[in-house]
Order: structure tokens, then C-alpha cells, then sequence
């Protein structure tokens, strides 16, 4: 068990360190930094100077190393674009992100779980079928035409919905909310829904397969027979078998949440990280694209590692052999 | 695979290659789904449409002079109120037709998606061939970068890669190279697919006698990997390379949406429907309406394509 574990740490921290060196090269061979910060009017001795200055006349991986203090300490150094620290800048824009995506990753699982469990108990209705059909559209259509659509729906023709930004925020020391006002609560639900939909029909396929599964098995069939509720038969006996992949595939699609709000807030305009990350490929502001690809690898590789040790916990054929990771 | 429909000469006396392909079970399989056919028909229709789009669009979009600013926000179907002309699917705010900006933005995403798969299909089929047949660190470090690459979405790697090429091309070049830059991007993003099924695929493949036949008769182990392993883990190579063009067709749309992808003087799909959301308060909803729909015919037919081909050439479902 333990060997497993810090096995699968080791190569978590192998990951990260070769993101580190991805980003890392970013710095060191687009553009030359020095191009950046000095002006026309500079001198060699201006250039030599800034050059030990910021370190740069060290060897490669002493330069490497330090970068990855500063990365450890949450310092990526100044963004070519705004001229403010790119801690800074990460930080006024994550709230946005974070409310949008747990609001959608709720909006995911609770619809996904219970229209899942719907569609499954009510195989052959007419609204479990629509559900599905409409599920299948979900699946094909890219996100950005969803929130396009969406849209022209809600805001164009029916005016309902505002179509950009997140409205009036509410600061709270240094996090500001968009949940405190009217208009910040109307301006997440349509991003909200386009970033969730995806999962949700994601979820919603897979606790329908699995519930299937679960529902032909005997001991649903001798609950039945026991004279047990449909209610107490669906949920607490058949539902809680269906949850360990669900679980599993939640965990994962936790990370993809933050990746594709890069596109929804794209298409709505939501001041977040995943926009300013867009601006920054855009105009090629090194320090932002590194900053925010440390960022999101540190997510995905613990998202990752916690699911593989939580299949780990609750999976008892695994360990056995130690060697399926 | 357009033969296929073609209904088999019938004064030929023996069976010829035709009528054998009209006879065997893909085929049949083929004629039985209708869902097959209409998706074929719709992916061989914008497939030819982009291909003659210099010959089928009635102007060229991108050759300003032909263009009439007076023609701009036509709606479609209805003479403009200036000049009298009218167009099919109407004009965007600089006066281009939208039918042909879509026939030559439908050239520019079926290019980028195509090449992608390509690319992705040589690299991916290479390192899981590689993989499998020499087996030991090769293998384990080819399987590593995939699964590592695996757990980041192909949207976020694709972009990723955009942003570093787009950092290291100088501004010069930068919208020249920007439609090669994507392919690679996309193919990049997409190769580890490849390499897993063609590893899985050959590792079986590996331990049959033909294999161990070709071994003893001293062949080298690149004839061995690419002229006799190869061909017996094509089809599902084939299946993937499919959906997988589904997917580099949205990928790309998606990245063009965004604005790092194709640059406005080559608007593919993904490009025109970023210009047309502009339009869309003001009401000029066919600026974005007709490409979106093209986009979703095309990567729902050609996604549909990719799931029958995946249950016809599965024989457990037979």
C-alpha cells in the first residue's frame, strides 16, 4: 500500500517537474526577455547588467532551479501585457472561474444523477427517451454553439438573460462573489449551463448504463421481493452500487470543467482565468501562459492522484496486483 | 469507399472487383443502415462542395475586387436595397457572399482536420508499433507520455501548443504559418489514440506464427513491424482515424472561435462563425447561422460515419 502510494507520488512529482521544464524553455527560448523590458535607448552595458541582474548568465539548470522556487512560492514573474505581477492577476481573476465552475459542476451532478436515475427507471417512457435524444444532440454540438445558442435564445430574442460579464460583484476581502447580487446571479446561469451541460449528459449516460446494470441484479430483484418501496429499491439499494464509477468519472471531469471554461468564458466574456488565458496566446505574454499551465497541471495531477488513490481505497482487486496503475 | 454505392456493371459476364465489393458483408452492412448512407452522402456532398469551391462559389471571397461594400448585410435570398444583387445565404458586414465564404472556409477546416488526422495517424501508429514490438524502456516510456498526456484534454494540449509555436515564429510569419501551426497542434494532441490502439492491436499480432515465421526467415524487425504487423491492425486505425476526424473538425473550429487558430485572412468554419456572433444583436443572424449548421452537419455526419464503420468492422457485433 505505501509503496504504492509513493510510487504514484514519485511520479506525480515527475509530471510536474517536466511541465515545470516545459514552461520553463517558454521563457528561455521565445523571445528574449531582455528585448522585452529594455527599450530602443539601451547599451550593452545596460543589456550585461540586466542580464546578471535577472540571472540570466547562469547555467541552464541553475537558472531551472530557480524558476521552480519562484514557481513553488507562487512567483512567475511580471506579465509582458499588463506589467503587473501575474500572481497578482491569477488571483483577482480565479474567483470568476471558481464560482462558474462549481456552480456547473453542481448543476452536472445533481441533473446528471437524477435525470440518470429517471431515464433508467422509466426506460420505456416517452421523457426518458426525450431526454436521451436530447442528450445525444448535447453530445455532438461543440460547447461554444451551445453558449451561442443559448444566447440568441435567452438574451437576444427573449431579452431575459444578460449575454457578457458577471454583473455587479460583491467584495469579500480579497475574493469577489458574484453571488451576493441579482445581477451577478443572473449573469452565471447561462454560463453555467454551457459549461455544465457536457458533464451533465456525461454523468447522466453513465448512472443510466450503470443503474441498468445494477436493477437486473438479484439482490434488487430480492429487495423486491422483500416488499421494499420503488423508493427505497432505486436509491438506497440500487443507486449506491452505481456510485463508485460515477465518482471516479466526476473526479476527472472536475479537471475538464476548469479546461472548457476556458471556451465559455470565451463566448460570454466572463473576466476569469480561462479568458485571460485565451488573451494571453493571443499576444504571446509568456509569463501568463506558463503561469497558468503550472497552474492547471497541479490541478489535473492531483485530481489524478487522488481518484487513482480513492480507486485504490475502495477497489480491493487492486491490491493485489500492485502493479495496475 | 464511394464505389460502394455504385450499383455494379451488369453486362460484365464474370463478377468483376465491383460486384465483389456490392456482394461482401460490409457492403450489405452498408446498404442496411440508412443512417449510414444519408451521413455518407452528406460528408461526400461538403466534401466535394469544398473541394471545387473555386469553380462552385459564385464569388471569391477574398479577392477585394470583386467585393462591393454596398452589398454588405444582404439578407439572404432578397435583392439589396442599393445594387440589386442578391445572394443565396446573403452577405457579411463587408459585402462577401456567405455561401462562398463558407464552401472556402469548409476548404480550410477539412485541410486542417484532414492533415491533423494524418499527421496524428503516422506519429501515433509509429510510436505504438515501436512500442509493442520492442517492448522494455522503449515501451514503457512511449506509454508513459501518453497516459500523462491523456489526463490533460486535447482541447487544452492543442492550445497549449498554438500558444508556444505562436511565442517562437516571428510576427512576420505568423498568420502564414498559423494553418500548419493548428494542424500540428490538433495532431499533437491526438496522436496518443493512435498509439494506444495500435500497441494493443500488436502486441497480439506479435506473438502469431506468421510473425514468428517471418523472424526465422531473417527478416529485419522494420519489414517485420510495418509490412506484416501493420497491415493486420488497420481496421481499427481506420475506426479511429474517424471519430477522430469528428473530433479535429470541432477542435479546430473551436480553436479558430477562440482566436488562436485560423487567422481572418483564411477564416475557416471556426473563424466565420467567431465573426458572425458579432452580428448577433444587431440581427444579422445569417452571418452566423449558416456556417454554424454547416459545421454541425459536417462533424455530425462524419461522426455518424465513424460509429457505424466502428460496428460494422466490430465482428462481436456480427
Amino acid at each position: 500500500m505505501l509503496s504504492y502510494i509513493l510510487r504514484r507520488v514519485f511520479q506525480s512529482v515527475i509530471v510536474l517537474l517536466v511541465v515545470g521544464l516545459v514552461a520553463f524553455s517558454m521563457f528561455r527560448f521565445v523571445g528574449d526577455p531582455i528585448d522585452n523590458m529594455l527599450g530602443q535607448e539601451r547599451t550593452q552595458a545596460d543589456i550585461d547588467r540586466l542580464r546578471s541582474d535577472l540571472g540570466l548568465d547562469q547555467p541552464f539548470v541553475v537558472q531551472y532551479a530557480k524558476f521552480l522556487r519562484g514557481a513553488v512560492q507562487g512567483n512567475f514573474g511580471v506579465s509582458y501585457r499588463q506589467g503587473r505581477p501575474v500572481s497578482t492577476i491569477i488571483a483577482e481573476r480565479a474567483p470568476a472561474t471558481l464560482e462558474l465552475a462549481a456552480v456547473s459542476g453542481f448543476l452536472a451532478i445533481t441533473l446528471g444523477i437524477g435525470l440518470g436515475v429517471f431515464t433508467a427507471i422509466r426506460r420505456q417512457g416517452f421523457a426518458a427517451n426525450a431526454i436521451m435524444t436530447v442528450s445525444l444532440i448535447g453530445v455532438s454540438l461543440p460547447t461554444f454553439l451551445i453558449g451561442i445558442l443559448l444566447i440568441y435564445i435567452f438574451s437576444v430574442e427573449l431579452d431575459l438573460l444578460p449575454s457578457f460579464g458577471r454583473g455587479e460583484t460583491v467584495r469579500i476581502g480579497g475574493w469577489s462573489t458574484g453571488f451576493l447580487t441579482a445581477s451577478g446571479l443572473k449573469a452565471l446561469i447561462l454560463p453555467a449551463i454551457t459549461l455544465g451541460l457536457y458533464q451533465m449528459t456525461l454523468i447522466m449516460r453513465l448512472v443510466r448504463s450503470e443503474m441498468l446494470e445494477v436493477l437486473r441484479a438479484d439482490y434488487v430483484r430480492f429487495a423486491r421481493a422483500r416488499g421494499l418501496s420503488d423508493r427505497v429499491v432505486n436509491f438506497r439499494h440500487a443507486l449506491k452500487n452505481t456510485l463508485v464509477p460515477v465518482i471516479t468519472v466526476t473526479g476527472l471531469q472536475l479537471g475538464s470543467i476548469i479546461a472548457f471554461a476556458i471556451i465559455t468564458e470565451t463566448v460570454f466574456q466572463w473576466p476569469g482565468v480561462g479568458l485571460l488565458f485565451i488573451n494571453a496566446i493571443q499576444f504571446v505574454d509568456i509569463p501568463v501562459m506558463a503561469a497558468y499551465l503550472m497552474l492547471i497541471s497541479v490541478m489535473f495531477v492531483s485530481i489524478n492522484l487522488i481518484v487513482d488513490l480513492l480507486y485504490y481505497a475502495i477497489d480491493p482487486r487492486l491490491r493485489i496486483d500492485g502493479r495496475t496503475t | 469507399m464511394s464505389d460502394v454505392t455504385e450499383k455494379p456493371a451488369s453486362d460484365v459476364a464474370q463478377p468483376s472487383r465491383l460486384a465483389q465489393m456490392w456482394d461482401s458483408d460490409f457492403a450489405y452492412a452498408f446498404r442496411h443502415s440508412p443512417v449510414a448512407i444519408v451521413a455518407l452522402l452528406v460528408v461526400l456532398v461538403l466534401f466535394l462542395a469544398a473541394l471545387f469551391a473555386p469553380w462552385i462559389a459564385p464569388h471569391n471571397p477574398f479577392d477585394p475586387a470583386t467585393l462591393n461594400l454596398m452589398n454588405g448585410f444582404t439578407p439572404p435570398g432578397q435583392p439589396n436595397a442599393f445594387t440589386q444583387d442578391t445572394f443565396l445565404l446573403g452577405t457579411d458586414d463587408q459585402g462577401r457572399d456567405v455561401f462562398s465564404t463558407i464552401l472556402y472556409g469548409m476548404r480550410i477546416s477539412l485541410f486542417v482536420g484532414i492533415s491533423a488526422v494524418l499527421l496524428a495517424m503516422v506519429i501515433g501508429v509509429v510510436l505504438g508499433l515501436v512500442a509493442a514490438y520492442v517492448g522494455g524502456w522503449v515501451e514503457t516510456l512511449i506509454m508513459r507520455v501518453a497516459d500523462v498526456q491523456l489526463t490533460f484534454p486535447a482541447i487544452l494540449v492543442a492550445m497549449l501548443i498554438f500558444g508556444i509555436a505562436k511565442g517562437i515564429t516571428p510576427p512576420e510569419y505568423r498568420n502564414q504559418m498559423a494553418i500548419w501551426v493548428l494542424i500540428v497542434a490538433i495532431a499533437l494532441s491526438d496522436w496518443v489514440q493512435f498509439a494506444r490502439v495500435v500497441r494493443g492491436a500488436a502486441l497480439v499480432e506479435k506473438n502469431k506464427e506468421y510473425v514468428q515465421a517471418a523472424r526465422l526467415i531473417g527478416r529485419g524487425p522494420l519489414p517485420i513491424m510495418f509490412r506484416h504487423i501493420l497491415p493486420n491492425v488497420l481496421s481499427p486505425v481506420l475506426v479511429i482515424s474517424t471519430i477522430s476526424l469528428a473530433l479535429a473538425i470541432i477542435a479546430e473550429a473551436t480553436l479558430s472561435f477562440l482566436g488562436v487558430g485560423a487567422p481572418p485572412t483564411q477564416p475557416s468554419l471556426g473563424t466565420l462563425i467567431r465573426i458572425g456572433q458579432g452580428f448577433l444583436f444587431s440581427g444579422e443572424w445569417w452571418i452566423l447561422f449558416f456556417p454554424a449548421i454547416t459545421l454541425l452537419a459536417l462533424a455530425l455526419s462524419v461522426n455518424l460515419l465513424g460509429d457505424w464503420l466502428r460496428d460494422a468492422l466490430n465482428p462481436k457485433l456480427r
